[in-house]
């Protein structure tokens, strides 16, 4: 018996690959397994390679393996192309119907399975899928039974016969597994886990779902990979709560109508990546001088340009902390698992309209579409703050030709704001630097005024914001601090084990607020290693560099990686390694 | 009630004297208390450039954007809080070059915005140059040699984009602008006015005696039907697009809020933002 193990379907992009990665692992999710995916996959709808690794582990689990245990093959390409990664023992289970061969040098062991074949004397080739669901779990010790639940909330809408079809075509891909195959091979048998049943989601998932639940009920947005889910959740679910998602028809204008709607009251966001996160730059300005609150996420994806679309890559930090000309207060938020995206997209939420100000979510890709195993989370936790806002409150008069004063000079930079329609709050509202009614002025005094109260209503975030550096400090004298943000945060802690097994000393802190940076909380992590050394997915180790900037320190080392996949946990280890 | 008196402030507008922009910002003064609404119901949402200082030129909410943008600005507005009165308005580079995407998809859209262009076919405010309104031959200090990119027919393009409202005016008929744009105001939908309005600096060509004597209007051409598309268009292009009034109207297009599922009457800003345990642990199953 196993306490966990890394299975991978693989085939031609089009052919069902996702959706047999989604039903096996909502299967044993529902056993009470958790997960950790990585979808593998092209820019193009039909054709090309695609693969979908699935990580089970009876204990929680943030990161891709090192290795493979079974690979699932719908084409010769799929065993060419990841054979490699199967550890010694491994398994590979083809269709019989492409003749699966052995590549030169692979030691794994190779069964070969009609799975074509049985799904089509079971009534439609389409089922295949399910014959490979079947021919690999029964290698986990699963039972069919395991998939009812899974199939039925799938299949019902095409009726009962289609649920007994296909849940008819895992049990003959059980059974043929076991009739062939079964005695041949090592144990994959996983241990039985606690049969709690947890959520089971992406990023982009929680993302949503805390936008929703932060208050958030207007949505424009331009479809972009790997964003595109966020709002495809929010037009499903906005509606029954009031609000809608309006569809732009580019990202200036899905930035500038969230810009309108905060404006209105409404609390809006946005979401894109790298290209769409360009488009936005000079709205994010409007939104810094005009001190409109605006939340934007960004899923990070390979840059520049259109770069690597789909695949893996954290190169986007200086574009989110310095762009947009000239200088405003800005928010940057790096949530480094499932759990944390939700509650710091609230939480994006309520520090935009109490601060009046852009405010980033930004993701990566491993994190927006990694389906993985999420523990519950606590709707407690969930506190809508609107900062100096009252929808309801009572206005003075207005003195005769006078403005509201929406941008007044206060102590700590933030004015009271109001929303169109309220009585005795009419101002006006400019790009043009202005003074605090909102009126245009050019006077070398009011500006000076009104950029540093902007500037500095930012100045104590890092004190206030909730865990703005997730902190693995278990050494008080540590040999190295390994710094990360976003998805890296499980493979780090996967190498952290191997590393001290090493005799090292390690301490782990991933960046949580990236702008303002938490300077203070950094420099103390730092004061307890020896070596500091920063992962992240670019060439140019920004991280690394925002790090040195902010402390007045140059003493850091990067590993960095910028081919498109993400980290592997030997990778992390052996390159933290060749620092000693 | 509100007069327009109500809708004016004490900012000096900073257009040159005798600039078209002035009858404009009357007209929205004038149209806003005509259609009885206060100042605190409307907001005017406005692009860059001379005439995008409009907002900042009447008593009401005023949002100046950046350029091009004020459409999409303005339909977030809306969005909002649909009670709210929302016009739109800026120049013809702000609205048929840097954001004519927005133009052309606001019309598709049919969110209810009265979209005012004041059109005087040159860039005043960075003095001088082409726009996209200037015709064939025009010379100005970026076409030298005239211009030799046609004058687009936004009237034209408007209609054949699926707009329900569109209407054109002339900045000296004060009365006929007001009632348009009373008309934009009060149509459920999207609604474009495009306004000749004279750069007296920088365009000699098109100036208020020109468009006098250029300009039709629709009151004097016999049994024009602005509810008759094919009509509007081939009276557009019968008077190459130099004609005022109401071109066209289609009073049964539904606007983009009335189609919206679950959107209610009462404006989205004014809605509770609370979900309550129950609603998130439904939302939470459908993870499991």
């Amino acid at each position: 018996m196993i306490n966990q193990l890394s299975w991978k379907v693989g085939g031609q992009q089009g052919e069902g690959i996702e959706s047999t990665g989604e039903i096996f692992s909502m299967a044993l999710s529902r056993q009470g397994y958790y997960l950790y995916g990585y979808r593998h996959f092209s820019s193009r709808i039909k054709g090309g390679h695609t693969n979908n690794k699935i990580r089970v582990s009876t204990t929680p689990t943030n990161s891709i393996s090192d290795d493979l245990d079974i690979l699932v093959a719908f084409d010769q390409e799929t065993i060419d192309l990841n054979h490699h990664e199967l550890r010694q023992g491994g398994v590979i289970i083809g269709d019989s119907k492409f003749s699966p061969k052995q590549p030169e040098g692979c030691t794994a062991s190779l069964f070969s399975v009609p799975f074509t074949e049985i799904a089509t004397d079971l009534g439609t080739s389409l089922m295949k899928n399910m014959v490979a669901v079947g021919a690999s779990s029964a290698l986990l010790g699963l039972k069919a039974d395991a998939f009812r639940s899974v199939v039925e909330q799938i299949f019902s809408r095409k009726g009962e016969s289609v649920v007994e079809k296909n849940l008819q075509a895992i049990e003959e891909g059980m059974k043929y597994f076991l009739n062939e195959a079964q005695d041949n091979v090592g144990d994959f048998q996983l241990v039985e886990a606690d049969g709690q049943n947890r959520m089971f989601m992406i990023g982009n998932d929680a993302v949503a779902l805390g936008a929703l639940a932060g208050g958030a009920r207007f949505m424009p947005a331009y479809p972009i990979t790997p964003a595109s889910e966020i709002m495809e959740y929010l037009i499903k679910k906005l509606p029954e709560y009031g609000g809608t998602v309006i569809q732009t028809e580019d990202e200036i204008a899905a930035c500038t109508m969230a810009i309108g709607a905060n404006y209105g009251g409404v609390r809006s966001l946005t979401a894109s990546a790298g290209p769409g996160l360009s488009l936005m730059m000079e709205a994010i300005g409007l939104s810094g001088i005009t001190e409109t609150p605006l939340v934007i996420v960004d899923t990070q994806r390979g840059g520049p340009s259109t770069g690597l679309p789909t695949k893996q890559e954290q190169s986007d930090i200086f574009a989110l902390i310095y762009g947009t000309h000239g200088e405003i207060p800005k928010v940057v938020i790096a949530p480094s698992t499932v759990e944390e995206a939700f509650y710091d997209a609230v939480e994006a939420f309520n520090i935009a309209e109490e601060y009046q100000l852009p405010v980033i979510l930004v993701t990566d890709l491993a994190l927006s579409l990694g389906k993985q195993t999420v523990e519950p989370l606590d709707f407690d936790k969930v506190k809508i703050r609107r900062g100096k806002f009252d929808l309801n409150g009572e206005l003075p008069e207005l003195e005769k030709n006078e403005y509201f004063k929406r941008y007044e000079v206060t102590e700590d930079g933030i004015s009271k704001r109001v929303i169109p329609g309220m009585k005795y709050g009419i101002h006006h509202v400019t790009g043009v630097e202005h003074n605090e009614q909102g009126k245009p002025s050019e006077s070398p005094e009011n500006r000076k005024a009104q950029m540093d109260k902007r500037m500095r209503k930012v100045d104590k975030l890092p004190d206030v914001f909730p865990t703005p550096v997730y902190k693995d400090e278990r050494h008080e004298e540590a040999d190295l601090l390994i710094l990360g943000f976003n998805s890296t945060r499980g493979t780090i802690q996967e190498a952290i084990p191997r590393l001290e097994k090493d005799g090292l000393k390690v301490n782990h802190g991933q960046v949580r607020l990236l702008h303002p940076f938490p300077t203070e909380e950094v420099k103390s992590m730092v004061a307890k290693a020896k070596k500091v050394v920063v992962v992240e997915n670019n060439a140019t180790g920004q991280l690394a560099q925002l790090t040195k900037m902010n402390l007045c320190q140059g003493d850091i080392h990067s590993i960095l990686k910028y081919d498109g996949n993400p980290f592997l946990p030997s990778e992390i280890h052996n390159q933290c390694k060749e620092l000693f | 009630m509100a007069t327009f008196k109500d809708f004016r402030n004490n900012v000096k507008p900073n257009w040159c004297p005798g600039c078209g922009d002035f009858s404009v910002q009357a007209a929205i003064q004038r149209a806003a208390a005509n259609v009885g609404i206060v100042p605190e119901e409307l907001a005017v949402v406005s692009g860059i450039g001379c005439s995008g200082r409009i907002s900042g030129y009447i008593n009401s909410y005023g949002f100046h954007g950046i350029h091009g943008r004020s459409l999409p600005i303005a339909q977030g507005v809306k969005m909002a809080n649909r009670e709210l009165t929302v016009i739109a308005s800026g120049g013809d580079g702000d609205g048929f070059a840097i954001g004519m995407g927005h133009t052309v998809h606001a019309i598709r859209r049919n969110i209810d915005v009265t979209y005012i262009v004041m059109d005087n076919q040159i860039y005043g405010l960075t003095k001088g140059q082409a726009s996209p309104r200037s015709e064939m031959g025009f010379k100005t200090k970026s076409t030298p040699a005239g211009t030799i990119e046609s004058s687009l027919n936004v009237m034209e393009l408007a209609i054949s984009s699926g707009a329900g409202f569109v209407a054109q005016s002339f900045s000296s008929d004060l009365k006929e602008l007001t009632s348009l744009i009373e008309q934009g105001i009060n149509h459920k939908g999207f609604s474009l006015i495009n306004v000749f309005s004279p750069c007296v600096t920088f365009n000699k060509i098109n100036t208020y005696d020109w468009f006098k004597e250029n300009l039709t209007s629709l009151s004097t051409i016999e049994g024009y039907d602005p509810e008759n598309r094919t009509d509007a268009m081939n009276t557009l292009m019968k008077y190459n697009g130099l004609v005022t009034g109401l071109i066209y109207q289609d009073k049964e297009k539904p606007s983009y809020e009335s189609l919206v599922q679950g959107f209610e009457e009462e404006g989205l800003a004014k809605q509770d933002l609370e979900l309550d345990q129950e609603k998130f642990d439904k939302l939470i199953s459908e993870f499991m």
